[in-house]
């Protein structure tokens, strides 16, 4: 049986896992708190799985590995950013936000301010992190998943994007937070399982010594002693140095501020818990990117990475499957077969998991905060909020699937960061704020999240990754005039300082007055949500 | 524009009396300087270890490439100094609440949980 055949059958028993775990959790769903947050009762270890199951997306699994396989120690300091962030997270945010909060991260500031008016700032800003980085996987995909079933042309990608679409549709309509979350340690399994082994049998070609790993990488990559140094990818020049000190900053600041990992912090039973999981996180996704340097490596010196290389021509994003295939007895074998075969069913799994947080995270803002607050201000049934859920998801997926087949063929891998980007500018100013300073106030965070929000946009949109580049999303016009590629180290302060001067220039006794039971609250988690019981 | 909380869904605060009669007592305040006193120097030192690093791998890169043993030079040792650096900070930030503001937010939770439920009497 060949690699291809083994992958299709291997794609549809994740398929058909997945449809089963949804449809056994669509019968435990039964109420907002069901459907939202899981009931709130996971335990720490399956959270902290889920966690790393949600935020290891395809780009950080097979794109840090192909950025370590190309640009040598500079994909290594990608995966440090990723990683540290999670202490903002954990110190900061996850328990505070478990205690003030109920299924958004609207809820939060909703806590103390007037709801309207936050609940619609931060539901968009919600919806446009979220749909940036749904557009980025989707597109990925839809390339990705063509190229390791060994199918060629645009319909098999559109096929892809369509099928992965419809899957992710079906797990949140019918599985909402329980069959997700359990799509998502399913993915975590798979994905550690499968890196340790292969990580395990590259490091036996090297009889398990790094040093000896870090050579032949640094030989077979043709650069040698510059690989394993600082500067290949970003050292260029003063400006790609300002651009890597930007990124690094949107990448410790962002995690804790993108909605769909905020909203894992609502599915255990208490704050204790919601710190087990990010402890669980951390240990996981630390692993697994000490892991993904071996693989990085291994695949500098096992693979041909040079001009005209697969490797080099998928971005990097061959380099894992294709090591797998390599540690597993090479191509035409049975174990390359056999392990390529498995690394893409992880690929796919991880596309899965990961779009269908996405979705569910946008669903819910939508009709938990615009729907039900907003609109209704607060006059509807859980019912009829879930059944709004439900559609949001459905109508959501559904753009998501006519955006990716339009920007199919466009570069906007750099979406990803602009996500991580808007979450630290517009979403995590106003979390901290909100947290720790009690004159803040409805027009310090409406300022913080549309100011940070914009400033993101509008500096990406007149940057070298839209225009006037060679690898932009339009290469044949320029309009561009800010020349970083990210944004955060202008529109992250910009987001902090808008909540201030929002703040400052309003007087709202009420937010102020409120902030001792906010901190109350947060803190020792006194009239915090509790788990449901069936 | 800002309207009373009553009934209008405005705001989500249940302005129970108890809150400011928590956040007035000393346990409170001793559960805000100890959770205050591990993590914002804790923020501080792994943002500050963290920007070094970035910062010298952009423009210190003659020490960064500095051999250690074999191909491992101090780029690499100081990028895995930050996997060491974030498990221990979160090792100890978990021992450090377990031990030190745990007892206290359950003692607190407690009382508001008896006295919010009309139980009443608990000790003040």
């Amino acid at each position: 049986m060949s690699s291809e055949t083994l992958a299709r059958v291997l794609f549809l028993v994740v398929v058909a896992i997945t449809i089963g775990i949804t449809i056994w959790a669509s019968r435990q769903t039964k109420g907002a708190a069901d459907y939202y947050a899981g009931g709130r009762s996971f335990s720490g270890f399956q959270n902290g799985l889920a966690i790393s199951g949600d935020y290891m997306s395809a780009a950080s699994f097979l794109g840090i590995s192909g950025l370590i396989a190309l640009s040598g120690y500079d994909g290594f300091l990608y995966s440090i950013g990723f990683l540290v962030a999670w202490l903002v997270a954990l110190l900061l945010v996850a328990e505070l936000l478990r205690n003030s909060g109920r299924y958004t991260m609207a809820d939060q500031l909703a806590f103390r301010m007037r709801q309207r008016p936050v609940r619609t700032a931060a539901a968009s800003s919600t919806v446009v992190v979220s749909i940036f980085y749904l557009l980025a996987q989707m597109v990925g995909a839809g390339a990705l998943v063509t190229l390791l079933l060994g199918v060629e042309g645009e319909r098999y990608i559109n096929l892809t994007i369509v099928v992965v679409g419809l899957l992710m549709i079906f797990y949140v309509v019918f599985g909402g937070m329980k069959g997700t979350t359990w799509v998502q340690i399913v993915k975590a399994v798979l994905l550690m399982s499968g890196t340790l082994l292969i990580t395990v049998l590259v490091m036996a070609k090297f009889s398990f010594n790094l040093s000896e790993l870090l050579g032949a990488a640094a030989d077979n990559s043709g650069k040698g002693a510059a690989f394993l140094e600082p500067g290949l990818a970003y050292g260029a020049t003063l400006t790609t140095q300002i651009d890597f000190v930007s990124l690094a900053l949107a990448l410790v600041l962002g995690t804790a501020g993108l909605p769909h990992i905020l909203i894992r912090f609502y599915t255990v039973p208490t704050a204790k818990d919601a710190r087990t999981s990010v402890n669980w996180a951390i240990g996981l996704i630390g692993s697994f990117y000490l892991m993904s340097l071996v693989l990085g490596f291994g695949a500098a010196a096992l693979l041909d990475t040079g001009e005209g290389s697969a490797v080099l021509e998928s971005g990097g994003n061959l380099a894992s499957p294709l090591l797998a295939e390599a540690v597993g007895g090479g191509p035409g074998t049975g174990g390359g077969a056999i392990l390529l075969a498995f690394i893409a069913a992880v690929a796919f799994a991880t596309i899965l998991a990961v779009v269908a947080g996405l979705t569910l995270t946008s669903a819910s803002s939508v009709a938990h905060d615009l729907y039900a607050n907003v609109w209704k201000k607060g006059k509807v049934t859980e019912k009829q909020e879930v059944g709004v859920a439900r559609i949001a998801a459905f109508v959501i997926g559904g753009i998501a699937i006519v955006l990716s087949i339009f920007a199919k063929d466009q570069n906007i891998a750099f979406l990803v960061a602009l996500a991580f980007a808007v979450a630290a500018s517009a979403n995590l100013p106003s979390l901290l704020y909100n947290l720790f300073w009690s004159r803040f106030n409805t027009r310090g965070a409406t300022w913080a999240i549309y100011g940070g929000l914009i400033t993101c946009v509008v500096l990406v949109v007149s940057s070298p990754a839209v225009s006037g580049d060679p690898l932009a999303m339009f290469p044949e016009s320029d309009w561009s005039w800010f020349p970083l590629k990210n944004p955060g180290i202008i529109s992250i302060p910009a987001g902090f300082l808008f909540g201030w001067i929002g703040t400052i220039t309003s007087r709202e006794p009420e937010a102020e007055t409120a902030y001792p039971e906010l901190e109350v609250r947060s803190l020792t988690g006194a009239g915090a949500e509790a788990a449901t019981h069936h | 524009m800002s309207q009373q909380s009553e009934g209008s869904g405005v705001h989500q605060t249940s302005a129970h009396p108890l809150y400011l009669e928590l956040h007035e007592t000393s346990d409170f305040a001793e559960l805000r300087r100890k959770f205050r006193g591990f993590v914002i120097p804790a923020t501080i030192a792994f943002m500050s270890w963290y920007l070094l690093f970035v910062v010298m791998s952009n423009w210190a890169d003659d020490f960064m490439s500095t051999p250690v043993i074999g191909n491992i030079n101090v780029g690499l040792v100081f990028g895995l100094l930050q996997f060491v650096s974030t498990f221990l900070i979160a090792w100890l930030y978990g021992r450090y609440m377990e031990r030190n503001v745990d007892p206290l937010a359950r003692k607190l939770e407690k009382r508001y949980v008896d006295e919010a439920a009309g139980h009443g009497g608990a000790d003040r």
